[in-house]
């Protein structure tokens, strides 16, 4: 492809998300981020949208200004996400609709107002983000994992669903990484994630990115609809 | 289904008619000789299969936008649940991009 890449990564704001929008623009591609708050650093490449990705009509929003811009989006990356730790029994309901909201809800409204950007060119890459919390089934994350087990299997529907349009896919299940998703986690917790892992340390941003440019490839249009979790994690 | 006279439904018959032409095109799907208002989008005599009407409502909204500069959303709740589906012919297709068109505009 001689034209550079259109890009969109939610939740661009820190972490992640961030890393992932420096590398892409880093490789010459037109990013567009967004997150709720702005972010306090800018980059070559980069544009930001205020948006919450669990609003319908700021979705839509920003995947108009994105057809304006480019005309096209080749690249989704339903990186917004937010975590929670409870026990089952002490999760207020308000915390299940934000969960859900965020990772699952918002993942789907990107993705398909995204989608239906992307069929018209018949092309499209498409990476949402899981975690090892679902396979480990771990304690105290029971909704931020069932979040996450609704965004893998919307992933692989859709996979099927899109598979015609040239659109493809797929979900990487990072395990924890030093961002601040995790800070408030205890790191006795973390020791016991890493301790069920089959490589036991914690991800790196690039183990990440590693996966997520693998997906977006455009040599690999014959990769959808699957789950690839970081560390042996199963 | 009523319509709101500032609505050129015409101009939106064409819309629906370009658009399923370059549906039907960009598929590599047979262009009928007698396309036209009768033309049937779903059922046994349907021109286009399940993702070429998926297609083509998708297309649909993205040319409201830019030629009337309003989003509307064609396969929302209301049209899904109608008895009587408004993608079954160009025809109700149009009359329906028609009186969302006139909801936008504060009919």
């Amino acid at each position: 492809m001689t034209d550079p890449e259109v890009v969109l990564i939610t939740g661009a704001r820190k972490g992640i998300g961030r890393d992932l929008a420096e590398r892409y623009a880093a490789r010459g591609a037109l990013v567009e981020g967004c997150s709720r708050e702005a972010p306090d650093w800018q980059i070559e490449g980069y544009q930001h949208h205020l948006t919450d990705v669990t609003d319908e009509s700021q979705v839509r929003a920003m995947i108009s200004a994105i057809k304006k811009r480019h005309g096209r989006l080749d690249i989704v990356i339903n990186n917004a996400g937010i975590a929670s730790m409870n026990h089952i029994l002490l999760t207020p309901l308000a915390t299940i609709n934000r969960i859900i909201a965020t990772n699952f809800v918002g993942t789907t409204l990107v993705s398909r107002e995204g989608a239906k950007l992307m069929q018209r060119s018949r092309y499209g890459r498409i990476v949402n983000f899981s975690t090892v919390a679902v396979p480990l089934r771990l304690q105290g994350e029971a909704i931020y994992a069932a979040s996450k087990a609704a965004v893998e299997s919307i992933t692989r529907i859709m996979a099927r669903e899109l598979g015609d349009l040239g659109i493809t896919v797929n979900a990487v299940g990072p395990t924890p990484v030093e961002t601040d998703l995790i800070k408030a986690v205890p790191p006795d917790k973390i020791k016991n994630i890493i301790d069920g892992m089959a490589i036991k340390r914690l991800g790196t941003f690039e183990d990440v990115a590693n996966v997520v440019e693998f997906f977006t490839r455009r040599e690999s249009s014959y990769v959808t609809g699957q789950v690839v979790y970081l560390g042996g994690a199963s | 289904m009523t319509q709101h006279k500032s609505i050129d439904r015409g101009a939106v018959a064409t819309m629906v008619l370009t658009g399923l032409r370059d549906v039907l095109a960009s598929n590599d799907m047979e262009l009928p000789p007698d396309l036209g208002e009768e033309t049937s989008l779903v059922g046994r005599q349907a021109v286009l299969d399940s993702i070429g009407l998926v297609t083509l409502v998708v297309d649909l909204e993205q040319r409201v936008e830019s030629e009337h500069g309003v989003v509307i959303a064609l396969a929302n709740d209301r049209a899904m649940s109608m008895r009587n589906s408004p993608f079954r012919t160009v025809a109700t297709l149009t009359d329906y991009v028609c009186t969302l068109l006139a909801e936008e505009h504060g009919a």
